[in-house]
């Protein structure tokens, strides 16, 4: 009842009645194309430049970016931080790019493979790509990559790949749809820096609600 | 909440007499509008962002019934739910409802102004269901029992020590004056709350009719903690917030953050797609989505149409003269500043909210910072109209357009009427050059002196410039 009284207020609003099919097959047009509105030059740039520019932005962002010549350095990278922070667990996600990590040099680590729990300490994720514009992450959900990895612990590890460096957004909307055929996964995340808030007297505190500390391993690939 | 716009007037007396009140807003004049133009200078592209943002806002409330259809159809697709509220009883209503088919005792909120205009939280409370503030600024707020003063920024009109004292409170804590304390007092105390919830709500910046998304943008991940914990989440939104295509948010994207708090970007951009996917090992079962109309589909068409435009980055009163004054609460209802002196009137009626419209100096700051170039004195002016059409504006309103009228109606008298008037208050002013009381208008020197009128009238010297 309130759909039909509401599309009827819009429509009498627009001065017709339901959209011809012509009109609807027009707005299908326009959503199947994915045309890009204007994309501003700043990420429009070979991948060097832009790999530049993602470091350059995420640090702006109070990330801290370790960059790594092989994936295989990901764990005594991980494990000397925790070290110096005095943290023993590490929570991780299951894909394959961390299952296949050997952890046997950080002998003081204790590593469990589950979704994040009020308490933990620190987490670890792949992500899907990483946008130099602004120096974001992208994550999404799936079997093997709980959300609550992003958000609960109180330090967040991120393993990026260079070659997953893109420029602007609108070159990662193309890669998640090429990789998900079109079905998005239950969650997105796009995280630029550790979470903060400035509700307070409008000074930024950093370490609101979400990790207090944003720790990329950029990887050379 | 208690509608308080009738009594602008009186509640911008206090608010300008409230110290504390206006050294917090003292803290708005150095921020906002100087992170947004730093922002604006970074990115060269930002009036022309501008502009493809107003024209694809214009097109999609052009088609916004095709579109709104084209989201429900894929939020449906994905396993969730669409739910269509023509008020907000039937909004707060459909929300109950979901609550108690999870026979949920407590909800975890993100923040959501619509939640705030239907008054959601008064509504759960009293029907048994505990909603709880995670946004730290609605935290502060609820635990007050006070409400936003700002949309983006809702405890802007407290200072630390309002933030320490109900803190010491209500935490039982010993009183800490250090916002990073705190803000990890906040932390701690909410943790359990989001784990602990039946129910998460929160509400939606866009909502992507390609892929049936709705995206949230926060700061501090409250946000997240809200939707991905509890069994179910709750999107509350309004009609207006449908795009396209992930592209089109992307426009809207890099607007927002560069028009709200001058970030390049939020630290958290959200999409939220339907409910947990088979396999998925967290993340809620439950999905649905609330649209709230609430009187802005019959804005549709009408001279407000331009209003639907609106992305709530905040910009119009972050740079508003009258909002930096008096402060959100001023304002009396839910929607402050420019922005909300224009939905205001809509949403609770002229009647109601007639002395908002009124409540401008019409600089045109508004417009000019505005992400969508909404054109909010004119969008005013329209209420104004409409308030005179109804004979709503006081006697002595309408008495004292009526007299201008006459004579602006009749020139020699009106040069007649300048030029003395013009004589008068230079007498009045004397050496100093400023007056400080004029009989009649105690309202406007009793807040400032009125400088004398200089120089010859406008009148004469067009005279002798065309002469010469």
């Amino acid at each position: 009842m309130s759909k039909a009284e509401i599309l009827g207020n819009i429509r009498r609003g627009l001065k017709r009645g339901e959209a011809t099919q012509d009109q609807k097959q027009a707005v299908a047009n326009r959503i199947n194309k994915h045309a890009r509105n204007l994309v501003p030059q700043r990420a429009q740039l070979p991948h060097e430049q832009q790999v530049a520019l993602f470091i350059e932005m995420a640090t702006e962002a109070a990330a801290q970016i370790y960059q790594l010549e092989s994936i295989n350095d990901v764990p005594k990278t991980c494990a000397s931080w925790l070290q110096d922070h005095q943290i023993d667990t590490l929570v991780t996600a299951s894909d394959e790019a961390i299952t296949s990590l050997d952890w046997s040099s950080a002998t003081d680590l204790a590593c469990v493979q589950r979704v994040a729990e009020i308490g933990d300490a620190a987490s670890l994720t792949t992500s899907f790509a990483g946008i130099a514009e602004t120096g974001t992450l992208m994550l999404h959900s799936g079997a093997t990559s709980p959300t609550t990895l992003n958000f609960l612990p109180d330090n967040h590890f991120v393993i990026l790949k260079r070659s997953d460096i893109v420029g602007p957004y609108e070159d990662v909307w193309q890669k998640l749809r090429e990789t998900t055929k079109g079905d998005l996964p239950r969650t997105v995340n796009m995280i630029t820096g550790p979470s903060r808030s400035a509700d307070i007297e409008q000074t930024l505190q950093m370490g609101a609600h979400g990790p207090k500390d944003l720790i990329i391993l950029l990887i050379n690939d | 909440m208690q509608i308080t716009s009738p009594a602008f007037k009186e509640n911008a007396r206090i608010a300008l007499h409230d110290a504390g009140l206006q050294k917090a807003l003292g803290n708005l004049k150095e921020g906002f509008p100087v992170k947004r133009s730093t922002a604006v200078a970074r990115m060269p592209e930002f009036e022309q962002l501008r502009d493809e943002g107003t024209a694809l806002k214009n097109h999609i409330l052009e088609n916004l019934d095709i579109y709104l259809e084209q989201f429900e159809a894929n939020v449906i697709k994905n396993g969730g739910h669409v739910h269509w509220c023509r008020t907000p009883e039937d909004a707060c209503k459909k929300i109950l409802d979901i609550c108690k088919e999870v026979d949920a005792k407590t909800v975890t909120k993100g923040k959501s102004m619509v939640s705030e205009e239907i008054n959601l939280n008064d509504y759960l409370e009293k029907n048994g269901v505990e909603p709880i503030e995670t946004d730290l600024g609605e935290y502060i707020l609820q635990l007050r029992g006070d409400h936003p003063s700002h949309i983006i920024a809702p405890a802007i009109h407290l200072n630390l020590e309002d933030v320490s004292e109900i803190f010491h409170e209500k935490h039982k804590r010993p009183k800490s004056s250090d916002p990073k304390v705190l803000m990890q007092e906040a932390r701690e105390m909410l943790r359990e709350k989001f784990a602990g919830a039946d129910v998460g709500i929160t509400g939606a910046n866009f909502l992507v009719a390609e892929t049936g998304s709705s995206i949230i943008v926060t700061n501090e991940g409250n946000g997240d903690l809200t939707q991905t914990l509890p069994k179910t989440h709750i999107v509350v939104t309004s009609i207006e917030k449908v795009v396209p295509t992930l592209e089109d948010m992307t426009l809207f994207l890099r607007l927002l953050a560069r028009s709200a708090t001058g970030q390049e970007f939020t630290v958290y951009n959200t999409l939220s797609t339907g409910p947990r996917r088979a396999g998925d090992q967290d993340g809620p079962e439950n999905f649905h989505v609330v649209l709230v109309d609430n009187g802005r589909s019959e804005m549709v068409g009408s001279e407000f149409q331009e209003m639907l435009r609106c992305i709530r980055c905040s910009a119009c009163m972050n740079h508003c003269p009258v909002y930096g004054a008096v402060g959100g609460h001023s304002y009396g209802w839910v929607y402050p500043g420019p922005m909300g002196s224009v939905l205001t009137p809509q949403m609770i009626g002229i009647e109601e909210a007639g002395l908002l419209p009124n409540a401008s100096t019409f600089c045109g700051k508004c417009e000019s910072v505005c992400p969508v170039r909404i054109p909010l004195p004119k969008l005013m002016r329209h209420w104004r109209e409409d308030e005179f059409s109804k004979h709503l504006s006081p006697k002595a309103v309408r008495w004292g357009i009526g007299g201008w009228a006459f004579f602006a109606k009749r020139p020699t008298l009106y040069r007649l009427l300048s030029i003395s008037s013009n004589l008068f208050l230079r007498v009045m002013a004397g050496k100093k050059g400023h007056i400080k009381k004029i009989p009649l208008a105690g309202g406007w020197t009793d807040g400032r002196d009125m400088p004398a009128p200089r120089g010859k009238t406008f009148m004469s010297q067009y005279k002798s410039r065309k002469q010469s």
